[in-house]
């Protein structure tokens, strides 16, 4: 093969030749996706409508909303503590424009109106803090997305002519689309993985695309980008908006889990929990924050049998968590995917006569 | 000082005349006119004292956070945690003997050995890793609210003032006028003015003591350049412990302050961490007297806010953030690294 030859294919070795493309495609696919992929789609064959949608499709918008953060910390480099308060926001707006228990307040639009209108709105609002983060870099980022999540929280909380106060809303559901009632199990499971699923796909889609490589390239040497003509502030700021737009979705969709919304939603421990799913999971690789929010609601839900089994009172499971979050921070700063990695990589190196098990990163 | 009015004629005009309209406001009595607009006098006097008094309370949580911040480069989200240890503590002490002075120091030394223990065990092994310790911080800081909570409950908690402390004082500032013409003093609680006199003192004193003294001079060093100052032979791990502890005691006693003149309860550890946040983001980190200036500009912000358009007082102290970011990334006395 020549050079000029190898120039042209892609970096993955070009699939043998078949007649069809999609095969073709479909060959390139992991295996592991296919498996999990029917996993997922037949679990409400398997399990009950308490895990579909109390576990699951819980961990689908932690996810979600843990995803949009990594996506901003882990390919731009800003670890962004504003996720929380955009779904809220996404969440508090289909409650103000749609319709909810507060006749005073919601405005009754129609969803196909207030859907776009509130992910506008959130992605704005992102936008926004964005801009403001964006004039800082690490560890000032975390501060004021912070203080800007701290602000919201207070916000929220005081005001009455918009949001509602301590009461914030309640009684927010789905519309009944198609004829499916999308708060029973089993479409809420379908339709919160469906959106998990779009999410990560555009995360991984975004991170190869050259807006992607361009965002990366900023988290490693903003300098040298800003030198090759890459505007960094731009592409900084772009990347909250998208990030903004994936919390918007997971945050309607918990809206409409929780059938309400309050200034707690998105707390200052919210807030901090998606920091921890995050963090959990991983920021690497965009599987991560969704292995972070199975963990993490997992844990939550069952807090109470594990506290009470080492003897300690059942309702202080933001000890536990606190703890696992601590310990994965002092041993595996990369999270459960880091520890994966190192594993799978002993794994190899065992068969290696030079690396052998014990050596080798 | 001299340089910015050098830099800048117009802007320091600006807030000269800000500044005179200001104190215009608090001693000259209103005539019924200004009153008509502005409400009475007398609310206006109460929230600037209070934001006043409330900016002193800033400064002590946020002096030690920047100080920290300033020369060890370590971020302490649980710095609102050692201020609700602090508070707790206290309250226990102060109702178990009584003793309300006493109580400043038995905290300042509890909060301040926390403060060690948090530097020796946490910020040492990871020094540099900034995004590591702040996680590591926020993690300390959910667990150290849990357990709190645990122990000392949900209800809050408010620590008694002093017989010689309690009560009201009248003020040599005329908040309204009789009809028959006589001026009426502002009265206004003596804790609060005690806290405000305690905070100012405390503040020159930080400022005498970095500036004037020899571990203040090591202190500045370290945070112009760490690594020059312990190639000169300075044991820059105990500077970094003494400081610590000094900014962690502060927390603490600020805990008290807090518990006396509002109250202490589950999530005063947040908005403290956020006032300190908001005040050292304004202010600029690492700077002392830019922690009083943010400290007072967010008191008084939250204090006017929650008088004149009580729902949005905390865009307020939102919009004073950004408006320094936007302009001043820095923060108002901040220097660039």
């Amino acid at each position: 093969m020549t050079i000029a030859e190898s120039r042209g294919t892609p970096l993955e070795t070009a699939p043998p030749r078949v007649s069809s493309d999609t095969f073709a495609w479909m060959q390139q696919v992991p295996a592991a996706y296919w498996i999990i992929g029917a996993l997922l789609l037949l679990m409400p064959a398997m399990a009950s409508g308490f895990v579909l949608y109390q576990i699951l499709g819980w961990a689908f918008i932690l996810g979600m909303i843990a995803l949009s953060l990594m996506f901003l910390g882990g390919y731009g480099g800003m670890v962004s503590l504003v996720q929380m308060s955009v779904a809220a926001l996404a969440g508090y707006m289909v409650a103000i424009l749609g319709s909810s228990g507060m006749q005073a307040i919601s405005l009754g639009w129609p969803w196909w109106l207030y859907i776009p209108v509130a992910i506008m709105i959130a992605a704005l609002f992102a936008t926004l803090a964005g801009a403001l983060a964006v004039r800082t870099e690490g560890i000032y980022t975390i501060m004021i997305t912070l203080a800007i999540a701290t602000a919201f929280f207070y916000f929220t909380r005081q005001n009455y002519t918009i949001f509602n106060g301590y009461s914030g809303f309640a009684s927010v559901v789905p519309p009944p689309l198609f004829g499916v009632d999308w708060r029973q199990p089993i479409p809420f499971y379908y339709l919160s993985l469906f959106c998990a699923t779009a999410a990560y796909f555009a995360v991984v889609y975004v991170s190869r695309s050259p807006f992607g490589l361009a965002l990366q390239g900023i988290r490693d040497n903003p300098r040298r980008m800003a030198a090759l003509g890459f505007n960094v502030v731009a592409h900084r700021i772009a990347a909250y908006t998208f990030a903004g737009v994936i919390a918007a979705v997971a945050g309607i969709l918990l809206v409409w889990q929780n059938a309400q919304i309050s200034p707690g939603t998105a707390g200052i421990a919210a807030v901090i929990d998606i920091l921890v799913i995050a963090i959990v999971g991983g920021l690497s690789r965009p599987i991560g924050p969704f292995i972070g929010a199975l963990i993490y609601v997992v844990v939550r839900t069952f807090s109470p049998d594990i506290l009470e089994g080492v003897g300690l009172p059942g309702e202080r499971f933001k000890t536990l968590i606190g703890l696992v979050f601590l310990a994965v921070v002092f041993w595996s700063p990369d999270g459960v995917l880091g520890l994966w990695d190192r594993f799978r990589n002993r794994m190899r190196n065992r068969a290696n006569p030079l690396l052998g098990s014990g050596g080798g990163t | 000082m001299g340089s910015f009015v050098q830099r800048h004629p117009g802007w320091t005009v600006v807030l000269a005349v800000a500044l005179a309209a200001l104190l215009w406001a608090i001693i000259a009595p209103w005539s019924p006119g200004v009153e008509q607009v502005l409400g009475r006098k007398r609310i206006f006097l109460n929230a600037v004292f209070n934001g006043i008094t409330l900016g002193a309370l800033y400064f002590l949580v946020a002096s030690g956070f920047t100080l920290i911040f300033g020369l060890m480069k370590n971020v302490n989200l649980a710095h609102g945690s050692l201020y609700l240890v602090g508070g707790y503590i206290g309250y226990e002490f102060a109702e178990a003997t009584g003793q309300w002075l006493l109580a400043f120091v038995v905290v300042f030394i509890a909060v301040a050995l926390m403060g060690i223990i948090l530097q020796y065990i946490v910020f040492r092994r990871m020094e540099g890793e900034d995004l590591r310790q702040t996680l590591v911080t926020i993690g300390l800081s959910v667990v150290l609210a849990d357990i709190m909570l645990w122990i000392w409950g949900g209800q809050s908690y408010q620590i008694q003032t002093p017989r010689w402390l309690s009560g009201p004082t009248t003020l040599p500032i005329v908040a309204g006028m009789r009809s028959n013409g006589e001026f009426v003093y502002l009265t206004y609680p003596l804790v609060r003015i005690a806290i405000l006199v305690a905070a100012i003192a405390l503040g020159v004193l930080m400022w005498v003591a970095l500036n004037r003294t020899r571990i203040g001079m090591l202190i500045r060093a370290g945070v112009d350049d760490r690594d020059i100052l312990a190639a000169s032979g300075v044991r820059t791990q105990y500077v970094f412990i003494a400081v610590f502890a000094f900014g962690a005691g502060l927390a603490g006693v600020a805990g008290i302050v807090g518990g006396t003149f509002q109250s202490i309860s589950p999530g005063e550890d947040v908005r403290f961490l956020l006032a300190s946040l908001v005040v050292v983001i304004v202010g600029g980190m690492g700077s002392i007297l830019g922690a009083a200036l943010g400290a007072l500009i967010i008191g008084l912000a939250e204090q006017l806010g929650s008088v004149y358009a009580p729902t949005y007082s905390v865009v307020f102290t939102f919009l004073i953030m950004a408006f320094v970011l936007a302009f001043r990334p820095q923060g108002l006395l901040g220097s660039r690294c």
